[in-house]
């Protein structure tokens, strides 16, 4: 009736995950309580749950990625402290079954549940409005993606209290994560997990290709677009092209643990190499859909805070594409050491070298865009700065790993995860907070404190230093990864530093969370009455903070690059005094996304736990919910003319 | 302005016609579609030496069967077309008719398939015997769900026509599932190549 | 949108057809009549001897890919007009990615296997 469920699937024995999950449970409780008794749940569900708003919807994205930061960070917390003491004869305090799981979950966690998110919620917002259209080709569909994807993250946090996670790393190789070495639910939560919020990333890549492609302003052709929708377009196609083998390859490793096949199994003929081989075939495009939409936050921060136009905008953009072409041939530099042959080895690695060059093109526009600059030094500018220079390191480090002899010293050392983090933390988490720095007064009307967001970027920055540095000198020591305990006492002081830094970093997040808070309270002090708050240069600066639900009341004419920017400049009206439309048509908000994710939570748990009755009921809500929706006729709501009207009128009488 | 008319290019046209939108979106998810095959087929061309002391592919298949399925899927195919060109003359009839076949057709695909299958069980062929099995029944059995899927949506969409008329929306939604069902047979060109007439070789 | 007279390229939504229904209809027939030709063609080979067995491999690429085409050009009417340049772009990053896996991977795989120590030595080193 149940499955392989039990009450003993709780973690009653484990103390961390059990106090956790109650402390979490409580959290959860005491918070929709706290809606319920102030009346909220009216307000949540039809302006934000059912969202098809694409504003909304990339906000939620960028709250369900803080949140999961905080997550991902505590699993890194615990391994830092872990192994500050676990030195020589002592055995620290996790041991090396939970250790494993921590290690997993971090990975996991911040690769598909921060990273992916946060940089899809910075594209959900800002591209539509870059492109001076209403919303993206498919906004139904939208709300289905973020959904999908919170019921993934839903379905990772399940497993901390109901069961447990996978204890094979972040990318589950089999042969380890097959059934017979892998007989616990870890595997199963981690893959279906994966397979549902997959499932609503691809989505979310067909939808803004389509939108950058058919959906743009008119005169906008593809020279006159911003930079970071031509970065967002690199992006989503490698979404559409990559994420599907990741869906094919854990697909076949479901069948091997569910139906007994032999993709990837020891015997029978399987081979596990292959499972690598297609996993970074995913995997190596997935780093560079995580960091060319932070590029493209760069391009923007950086030109507006110049003063000036980008340099070699045209530079920019072939170097878009060709690292999106380039980021498909190099992905065996992830397995040199798997045991292909030095003719494929050195193909890769020249690959490899080669990918830089475009990065490095990247790095000297960004340069000669601030040279000769008016700049202003705020935090979004701290964080490009900071990323330029810890991002050049970490590039640096990638290409020594690039030689495969080298990586045959260094694979899988300290050394490896020292230079992935450095270029996603130096990458992609500084161009998160930079981008979210830069557009949270679009989306929300007011600044945020600039004296907080330079202390969280002070205490970022210094903290990665000391995290991370430590353990490039570990990984040529030849301490290894995802080891929870280490006999050689000389590598402890360096652990120490490792964790200093872990601290001072968490002080650079709390700096965060308080900057939003303190934001929020003072908010009338910084509010934003233009529209225009840093002197900006795209589109989406021209609309209200935040604009109204359908953006644009006439959609702007295009006629050159930086068209806002020529606009002011020129003392011209966006519009050429075109006449307000008599209605505009703006997507209804739909539970299809909630409700569907809904039943995929309800599959997936089912799937986890071999509760067949319940996945097919799972599965046919889903469909049922699906078709329902294919017969709704009434799919725009009309916003009237007055209230256009009404709309334009409160903005111009605007104090300040 | 000038008497020669200037014509304006595609790329600053404005936001695209929803039909073109839509088609394109699905032209895409198709491309999706056809990598998550890309990635079977690898590893059918990979494993399908391996096969662990069972059956190997030039035991076990079939080829008049398969040749029996191929054109049931190609004439369904080509129905398919006929059924698109009757919903754009707005022929009712002609739709259902076409579509009829088409599903008919389909389904005798799929029988084909299941019936093979269902024999290869039956003589202890299964998945688990292999890894030359698993990635010849991974891929196989994946197009196989696909088709079925296709056959369900042709339901779907008779009973939209039925119910909710010609509208755009629902003119849309015939054409993408044309654009499927072409590319099924698309793959499934790969398919009865590589995996049936290239156990062969 | 301004035309004086002259009617601007309307842009081609994917397996959008001309307004004349008498070609489109030709195109399914031509197309139908190519992918029996080559079907039969696929399948003759394969079955009978009327080719150079080590050439066959070749010949039925060549064929399947000869009509993967023609699906595409006469079912999904891809186009090589200047409307459907999106179209064409996104087919061809779709078949740069599928080349690459498909293969990207049997290239490696076959290296992998090349290098690796044969089953029987591994399992004596187990013990």
């Amino acid at each position: 009736m149940f499955g392989k469920l039990s009450l003993a699937a709780i973690p009653w024995n484990q103390p961390i995950p059990l106090i956790t999950s109650a402390v979490i449970i409580v959290l959860l409780a005491a918070i929709l309580t706290l809606v319920t008794y102030k009346g909220w749940w009216p307000y949540l569900w039809r302006e934000w749950l059912t969202s098809t708003d694409h504003k909304r919807i990339g906000v939620m994205y960028v709250v369900l990625a803080l949140v999961m930061l905080i997550r991902g960070f505590s699993d890194a917390i615990m391994m830092r402290s872990q192994l500050a003491v676990a030195a020589g004869s002592a055995a620290g305090y996790l041991p090396p079954e939970h250790y494993d799981q921590i290690f997993s979950a971090h990975g996991t966690i911040m690769i598909f549940f921060v990273a992916m998110t946060f940089v899809i919620g910075l594209m959900n917002f800002a591209v539509p409005l870059q492109l001076g259209v209403r919303d993206v080709a498919f906004p139904v569909l939208n709300s289905v993606s973020f959904w999908l994807t919170a019921a993934g993250v839903l379905l990772v946090n399940v497993s901390l209290v109901i069961g447990e996670f996978a204890r094979t790393g972040w990318l589950v190789y089999p042969p380890l994560s097959e059934i017979a070495y892998s007989p616990g639910v870890g595997v199963d939560y981690y893959l279906w997990s994966l397979q549902i919020s997959g499932l609503g990333t691809l989505l979310a890549g067909i939808n803004f290709t389509t939108t950058i492609l058919k959906l743009r302003a008119p005169g906008m052709s593809y020279s006159r677009m911003p930079i970071f929708c031509w970065t967002a377009l690199a992006s989503n196609l490698l979404i559409v092209a990559a994420f599907p083998i990741l869906t094919a390859t854990f697909a076949m490793l479901l069948l091997d643990r569910y139906l007994g096949f032999h993709f990837f199994t020891n015997e029978a003929g399987g081979n596990p190499m292959m499972y690598i081989n297609l996993i970074w075939a995913w995997g190596h495009p997935e780093v560079y859909i995580l960091i060319l939409p932070a590029f493209g936050v760069f391009s923007e921060v950086i030109a507006t805070f110049s003063g000036k136009p980008l340099f070699g905008h045209r530079s920019m953009v072939i170097a878009t594409m060709a690292i999106c072409m380039l980021s498909f041939m190099v992905w065996l530099h992830h397995f040199f050491t798997m045991g292909a042959g030095a003719n494929v080895n050195a193909f890769f690695g020249i690959m490899t070298m080669i990918i830089a060059v475009p990065t490095g093109v990247k790095v000297f526009n960004w340069l000669f865009t601030l040279y000769w600059g008016e700049v202003r030094f705020t935090s979004p500018v701290y964080w490009s700065l900071g990323f330029m220079v810890t991002f050049v390191i970490g590039g640096m480090t990638g290409v020594l790993l690039a030689i495969p002899p080298a990586d045959f010293v260094l694979h899988n050392s300290l050394f490896l995860v020292a230079h992935f983090h450095n270029v996603i933390i130096g990458g992609v988490v500084f161009g998160a907070m930079a981008g979210y720095t830069y557009w949270f007064p679009k989306a929300f009307g007011f600044t945020l404190d600039e004296r907080l967001g330079k202390a969280a970027f002070w205490c970022w920055f210094i903290g990665f230093y000391l995290a991370f540095m430590p353990l490039y000198v570990l990984g040529l020591m030849g301490a290894t990864r995802r080891m929870q305990h280490y006999s050689d006492t000389s590598w402890q002081p360096l652990m120490l530093v490792a964790f200093a830094g872990a601290i001072v970093i968490l002080a650079g997040m709390s700096f965060t969370i308080a900057q939003l808070i303190y934001s929020i309270k003072t908010r009338e002090r910084r509010r934003d009455t233009t529209g225009d708050p840093w002197n900006g240069r795209t589109l989406e600066w021209s609309t209200a903070s935040p604009p109204p639900p359908w953006n644009f009341t006439v959609l702007p004419q295009v006629s050159g690059i930086d068209e806002f920017w020529r606009m002011k400049h020129a003392g011209k009206k966006l519009t050429s005094g075109a006449a307000p439309p008599p209605s505009i048509h703006v997507p209804r908000s739909s539970s299809l996304g909630f409700l569907t994710a809904f039943c995929a939570v309800i599959f997936g748990f089912a799937a986890i736990w071999h509760i067949w009755w319940l996945a097919i009921l799972g599965l046919v809500g889903a469909i049922a919910l699906t078709l329902n929706h294919s017969w709704q006729l009434d799919t725009e709501v009309q916003v009237s003319a007055k209230e256009i009207a009404e709309f334009e009128t409160r903005r111009k009488v605007k104090p300040g | 302005m000038s008497a020669i008319a200037e014509e304006i290019p595609l790329s600053e046209r404005g936001p695209a016609p929803t039909r073109i939108v839509v088609s394109f979106g699905f032209w895409l998810f198709l491309l999706s579609d056809i990598v998550i095959f890309s990635a079977l087929f690898a590893a059918y061309a990979v494993l399908a030496q391996r096969t662990a002391g069972g059956p190997t592919g030039a035991q076990i298949f079939d080829l008049k069967h398969v040749f029996l399925e191929t054109c049931c899927l190609l004439v369904s195919s080509f129905t398919c077309g006929l059924c698109v060109l009757a919903m754009e003359r707005r022929s009712h009839t002609m739709i259902y008719v076409w579509a009829a076949v088409t599903f008919v057709l389909g389904v005798s695909f799929i029988s084909l398939e299941l019936s093979e299958f269902i024999g290869m069980f039956s003589r202890g062929i299964n998945p688990a015997r292999s890894a030359f099995l698993s990635a010849f029944f991974g891929l196989v059995g994946t197009h196989g769900i696909h088709v079925t899927a296709g056959l369900c949506w042709l339901a779907v969409m008779m009973g939209q026509i039925a119910t909710l008329g010609l509208r755009p929306k629902v003119a849309q939604r015939l054409v993408c599932f044309s654009l499927f069902w072409h590319a099924l047979d698309l793959v499934w060109i790969g398919v009865f190549t590589i995996v049936y007439l290239g156990a062969r070789t | 949108m301004k035309s004086n007279g002259t009617a601007q390229q309307a842009e081609d939504a994917p397996g959008e057809h001309d307004a004349d229904p008498a070609s489109n209809l030709q195109s399914y027939v031509i197309g139908f009549g190519f992918a029996i030709v080559l079907t039969l063609a696929s399948f003759g080979a394969a079955v009978t001897h009327w080719v150079w067995a080590p050439g066959l491999p070749v010949l039925l690429a060549v064929l399947a890919i000869a009509q993967m085409g023609v699906h595409l050009v006469f079912f999904l009417h891809v186009s090589s007009s200047p409307d459907s340049v999106n179209t064409v772009l996104a087919l061809a990053f779709g078949i740069f990615v599928v080349g690459l896996v498909v293969f990207g991977s049997m290239i490696i795989m076959a290296n992998l296997n090349d290098y690796m120590m044969p089953m029987q030595q591994l399992m004596q080193m187990q013990r």
